[in-house]
């Protein structure tokens, strides 16, 4: 049997070993590649984090910058009016008589009095209605919602004050970075279209150029509205709020149970190894599939409950199942899955020694499980909780499905009404195409951001703190 | 005689084995049913999208035939071929891929083999911040960054307010932790034997990473990539907000392929922006567009089933070989 050598490529001396210079040369080859590669692959990891910041950066830039407004009437001129120091009063810090009184003497009565029927300004005194028509239509088949719910609050008010008092208009806004390096281009370019005829409406000396945050306090307490100068996420964040809670309700004992009874109680059988691979398909169906479900089964099948109608006699609280509980149930739904596989992870990391010690000294399951096993594994869980809370709260598509209405102005009083959500906001006011909306889209998307972040910073230190007290 | 007397007199008791005790098994049946609650979510899921879908193609106007195989969709004049939508989704979807894999298993690379702990350290909570952003608003990023700079990169006459492009790579990004994460975690399951076999031969910390560490990964690799597929394909938000509310429909012959029906840069609905768009709002019961979005969910849940089970196979062939 004979071995043919493999032949060599050209430039090399049949049996001989390459010369000094051509082993230094492919050397320098191969150590020149792999530093090219090693550059690679850090620029596609500095690509990745340059993504983000981007992201980030898209964000803020449209949350801040210079608009070009007109005031029916200007604020400052109002707080002058009223006997304050114009450079450090705002409308906001009106006192409530003082807001009701501008409101009386700037809208017409007809407005006043449907602003009066949504909600009363002071619990025992009508400012635009008489006292005869207020009892006359409380009385009637369908009052208006006036009639039963409380007085207004201070923030309601500053917002109502805004809308119909100052009403502010955006004729053209900037974004934050160009705000701050070319100001003068910004009054330049409206200028030009005060010049080019885009702006019909309204003179150029009735504008200001003005600097303005997007994302402000106050944004986060005003309801939503249709005109962006004066919407806010208040109803969104309330919304989102009920909707975490019903969420974590559902899902999380119901999570935990399911990870306790596969971790600790299920036999290696055909129906448990079923269900747990069922559980891993379930964490990889599409979000949107869950809002079918919730759609078919929450609002459509079980109307009668999730409309909150078997509960109250007469007029249910909604007129159909497209509320806070039937898309609560139908996150919570999404959400199982990956509460029931981290809280898996969390109790399989329990050392064996501490089930065998507590069965040990007769301690039936539940015992052990109880008071050896969960204290231990309860970092663990909490950490997978809050990561999957934190994807609930930013998840749209299902909310989409199961009908979140976006033009919602009031707060939501309870599980059976009708909601929006911060992300449901954030869509939308994207969809649209005016400057404007996508200003406050982007301050949205800086509220629903800070607070999966913080969410996000709780979950690390816990599982930091788990991990520290483990070594 | 009971146990303790007999113990007492020395003999041993008749039984320790433990007796059945009401609470704890009222305890195990409640657990138990919260798992079985999983199964129950399945079965609604199948039955709830199969009872409506075979509503959908009960209706005179549709059938399955048309469907699967023709390529117009446009439910108000009784074009329901399923292709357009298709074609939408699964081009946005290898747009990402395109954009995520090589970026993905890069990161990966660098962060397994080449990063210190402490640059680890940094740049993986970075990237975990990365999935924790909601869609909605990547797709507000997609809308008011990635498009109007495509236009500004290939010209506004060139590309669409609604575009493929634009969507598919917003998409990538998205996708790129969920690749990088995946493919870093069986990179390092990889045993350090084989590295250091190959440095032993002489091999550079290159050709250790992309002819050892990765060929023995490839499986849990893969696994990352089709798992990352199937959330490319599932992905709904960016999709509605950057590719647009038309589906492409397209005939084959007459229609150009690159020209028209492969352009990414136009418009082309894909099948979760179709369901989204029509769902909101108060859609009413029993219509054809009601029926029609469970046919297409129904499609889409076979779609990502289909990869996560593929996904799982190549998991537990990389399992068996290093556990």
């Amino acid at each position: 049997m004979t071995v043919t050598a493999p032949e060599r490529e050209s430039g090399q001396r049949d049996g001989q070993f390459p010369t000094e210079d051509e082993y230094q040369g492919q050397l320098g080859r191969r150590t020149r590649r792999a530093s090219w590669f090693q550059a690679a692959c850090l620029l596609a990891l500095v690509i990745a984090v340059l993504a983000l910041a981007t992201l980030l950066y898209t964000i803020i830039n449209d949350s801040f910058g210079l608009v070009a407004i007109v005031n029916q009437n200007d604020p400052e001129d109002i707080v002058a009016g009223l006997g304050h120091d114009p450079e450090v009063f705002t409308i906001a810090d009106l006192s409530y008589d003082e807001m009701v009184d501008l409101l009386e003497a700037n809208v017409s009565s007809g407005v006043g009095r449907r602003l009066e029927r949504e909600q009363r300004f002071y619990e025992h005194r009508l400012v635009f209605e008489d006292e005869g028509t207020w009892t006359e239509i409380c009385a009637s088949d369908a009052p208006p919602t006036g009639c039963t719910a409380g007085p207004r609050d201070q923030a309601n008010l500053a917002a109502l004050v805004q809308e119909r008092v100052v009403m502010p208009d955006v004729i053209a806004s900037y974004q934050l970075v160009p705000s701050l390096l070319r100001p003068e281009e910004f009054e330049r370019e409206v200028e030009q279209g005060f010049a080019a005829g885009r702006f019909t409406d309204h003179t150029l000396d009735q504008v200001e150029i003005e600097w303005r945050a997007w994302f402000n306090p106050t944004f986060l307490v005003t309801p939503q509205n249709s005109t962006p100068e004066v919407a806010g996420i208040r109803t969104a964040i309330l919304g989102s709020a009920w909707l975490v809670l019903i969420t974590v309700l559902f899902a999380v004992p119901v999570g935990v149970g399911a990870a306790i009874y596969l971790v600790e109680y299920a036999k290696q059988s055909r129906m448990n190894d079923f269900i747990q691979t069922n559980i891993n398909n379930l964490a990889g169906v599409p979000s949107i599939i869950y809002g079918m479900l919730g759609l078919a089964i929450f609002v459509r099948v079980l109307e009668p409950f999730t409309s909150g109608a078997i509960f109250t006699e007469g007029v249910p609280p909604s007129e159909d199942g497209r509320t806070i509980i039937a898309a609560g149930l139908t996150l919570g739904l999404l959400t199982l899955p990956v509460v029931i596989i981290s809280a898996q992870e969390a109790l399989k990391a329990v050392p064996d020694s501490l089930r065998h010690a507590g069965l040990a000294l007769g301690a039936t399951r539940w015992q052990t499980v109880r008071s050896q096993i969960i204290p231990v594994a309860l970092p663990g869980i909490l950490t997978g909780t809050i990561l999957a809370v934190a994807r609930a709260i930013g998840e749209t598509a299902p909310l989409i499905l199961v009908g979140a209405a976006s033009f919602i102005t009031t707060d939501p009083t309870g599980p059976f009404s009708k909601f929006t959500a911060l992300p449901i906001q954030i869509f939308q006011w994207t969809s649209y195409p005016q400057q404007e909306f996508h200003n406050i889209a982007a301050a949205a998307s800086v509220a629903l951001l800070v607070l999966l972040l913080t969410l996000n910073a709780v979950a690390v230190i816990l599982r930091n703190r788990y991990s520290r007290r483990a070594e | 005689m009971n146990s303790d007397q007999r113990v007492a007199e020395g003999q041993s008791p008749n039984s320790f084995r433990s007796k059945p005790r009401l609470g704890e098994t009222l305890i195990r049946g409640f657990l138990f049913v919260c798992g079985a609650l999983s199964i129950a979510i399945t079965i609604g899921i199948v039955y709830e999208l199969g009872t409506e879908s075979f509503l959908f193609f009960q209706d005179e106007r549709v059938t399955i035939v048309d469907f699967l195989t023709t390529t117009v969709w446009q439910p108000q004049v009784g074009g329901f071929g399923i292709w357009p939508l298709v074609l939408g989704t699964l081009y946005i979807a290898v747009v990402a891929m395109v954009v995520a894999v090589p970026m993905g298993l890069a990161t990966a690379i660098y962060l397994s083999e080449y990063a210190s702990e402490r640059v680890r350290g940094f740049f993986k909570p970075v990237l975990e911040v990365l999935v924790g952003i909601p869609t909605v608003v990547y797709g507000f990023f997609a809308l008011t960054f990635m498009t109007p700079l495509l236009r500004s990169v290939f010209g506004s006459n060139v590309v669409g307010f609604f575009n493929v492009l634009s969507a598919g790579i917003v998409v990538g990004i998205l996708i790129v932790p969920l690749i990088s994460s995946l493919a870093e975690d069986s990179l390092r399951a990889v045993p350090d034997s084989l590295r250091q076999a190959a440095y032993a031969l002489g091999a550079s910390k290159m050709e250790v990473s992309t002819r050892v560490v990765v060929p023995a990964a490839l499986s849990g690799i893969a696994a990352g990539v089709v798992v990352a597929m199937s959330r490319a394909v599932g992905e709904t938000m960016v999709v509605t907000l950057a590719a647009g509310a038309a589906a492409r429909n397209f005939t084959f012959g007459e229609d150009s392929l690159f020209g028209y029906i492969l352009n990414p840069f136009q418009g082309a609905q894909a099948m979760t922006g179709y369901v989204a768009i029509t769902a909101s709002g108060d859609i009413a019961y029993n219509t054809i567009d009601y029926n029609s979005i469970f046919a297409i969910g129904l499609t889409l849940f076979f779609m990502t089933l289909g990869l996560n089970s593929l996904s799982r196979r190549f998991v537990s062939r990389f399992r068996q070989k290093y556990e």
